[in-house]
């Protein structure tokens, strides 16, 4: 018998799943095709960019300068071991642009802003302000979820830049102003290395598909959370968890598709 | 509808994004090398490009002058067309060396442009007719170890 429970409960987990994309998928597509209200009456949009994207601001800056910073010490004791401490430049810049800028920025903002965006939509389902919503014949995917979704992928790609020019400008700091590397090769070698379309363009393109999935994730999470404490605060964890696996695994495929070669 | 502070922040937050955008291009990126003026195309074929790519610079008296638009390998010859493409603000006389060099010992290669004393000028499409090919590092000291054992006989 325990194995007939077992294989059932295996079952049941495989169902659910599926049936949980399906609906997840649809939830996406019921979310783009209400995305009128959003761009007609932007006010709404432009709340939720602040709340999400303003207020990230603070953390992705500071997060930004420190990893630059870093960057610029641990790259500093790597080349010097080659003689060739003026690439310092051309090593923070690229690994910024290219990976940690869009990939940091999106983790910060999946847990800053996206954990948030869970629990509000989770305690507006308990709170039964969702379905107070659908009597006023008020669609909430138009009114609730578009707008923080649309806010969340044109935040994300604003985040990351400043999360990249920030980690450049600490780089800069430490390897420049601390430690002394000659800023003409600094600037100059990071400006050969750096290609616009290349290397700054796929960066940008990077975070938006972060802030795409990060947001989707966050608010499936909170439009399907069980209405209870503890529903609200498991998706709050499953959102965290799943736009961090999803990010870095995106990330993976979308270096491998862009910088392959060449 | 009227302004609220949220929307100076909004709007704050927009402009230091683009603004932050706008630094990587030009500070960080290349975008500010690529020439706005215009250019005009020469190609050169080489027996061996080595480590050159297509952006590379193209230099002469160390002033760069133009990029590397493409490199392909032309299969009459057997050898690699590299078209470039050279600001329009300079003329190269038609018997212009072009040569594949290297910036440093292990930096990045270019074309160096060595001028001639023809009275022509090489036009748009024209190739130059001059050129050395990469330092292979590897057939530098197979020569390099041929010669020697060549003269203790």
């Amino acid at each position: 018998m325990a194995i007939v429970s077992s294989l059932r409960s295996i079952g049941r987990r495989v169902v659910n799943g599926v049936w949980r994309l399906g609906y997840a998928t649809r939830f996406f597509l019921m979310t783009l095709f209400y995305s009128g209200m959003s761009f007609r009456r932007f006010r709404l949009t432009a709340r939720e960019i602040f709340f999400s994207g303003v207020m990230s601001l603070i953390i992705i800056l500071v997060s930004g300068m420190f990893v630059g910073m870093v960057l610029g010490l641990q790259g500093y004791e790597t080349l010097k071991r080659y003689g060739s401490e003026s690439a310092l430049g051309s090593l923070v810049a690229l690994s910024l642009v290219r990976e940690l800028g869009p990939v940091l920025a999106a983790l910060l903002f999946a847990s800053r802003a996206g954990s948030a965006m869970t629990a509000e939509i989770g305690l507006m389902k308990a709170t039964e302000q969702i379905s107070a919503m659908e009597l006023m014949a008020v669609n909430p995917i138009a009114r609730v979820v578009a707008p923080r979704f649309w806010a969340g992928v044109i935040s994300m790609p604003l985040l990351a830049a400043l999360f990249s020019a920030m980690g450049v400008f600490g780089g800069y700091v430490v390897g420049v102003v601390n430690i002394g590397v000659d800023e003409g090769s600094f600037w100059s070698q990071m400006q050969a290395a750096v290609d616009f379309r290349y290397d700054i363009v796929n960066g940008v393109i990077k975070s938006v598909v972060f802030g795409l999935v990060v947001t989707a994730i966050a608010l499936f999470e909170g439009y399907d959370a069980p209405p209870t404490a503890e529903g609200v605060s498991g998706a709050t964890t499953r959102t965290v968890v799943q736009s961090s696996l999803a990010i870095l695994m995106l990330d993976f495929i979308l270096t491998a598709l862009m910088f392959r070669g060449a | 509808m009227e302004r609220t502070t949220l929307d100076l922040w909004v709007g704050v937050f927009v402009v230091a994004g683009i603004a932050a955008l706008v630094v990587l291009a030009l500070k960080v990126g290349n975008l500010s090398t690529y020439n706005v003026s215009e250019t005009y195309q020469l190609q050169a074929h080489f027996t061996n490009v080595g480590g050159l790519k297509p952006t590379a610079s193209v230099r002469s008296a160390g002033v760069l002058v133009g990029r590397v638009t493409s490199i392909t390998l032309d299969t009459g010859t057997y050898e690699a067309k590299v078209t470039m493409s050279i600001d329009k603000r300079y003329q190269f006389p038609r018997d212009t060396f072009a040569n594949i060099l290297t910036s440093g010992l292990l930096g990045e290669q270019y074309i160096g442009l060595a001028p001639g004393g023809d009275d022509k000028m090489l036009q748009n499409g024209e190739e130059f007719k001059k050129t050395q090919s990469a330092v292979v590092l590897e057939e530098m000291i197979g020569k390099f170890l041929y010669n020697n054992s060549d003269a203790k006989k």
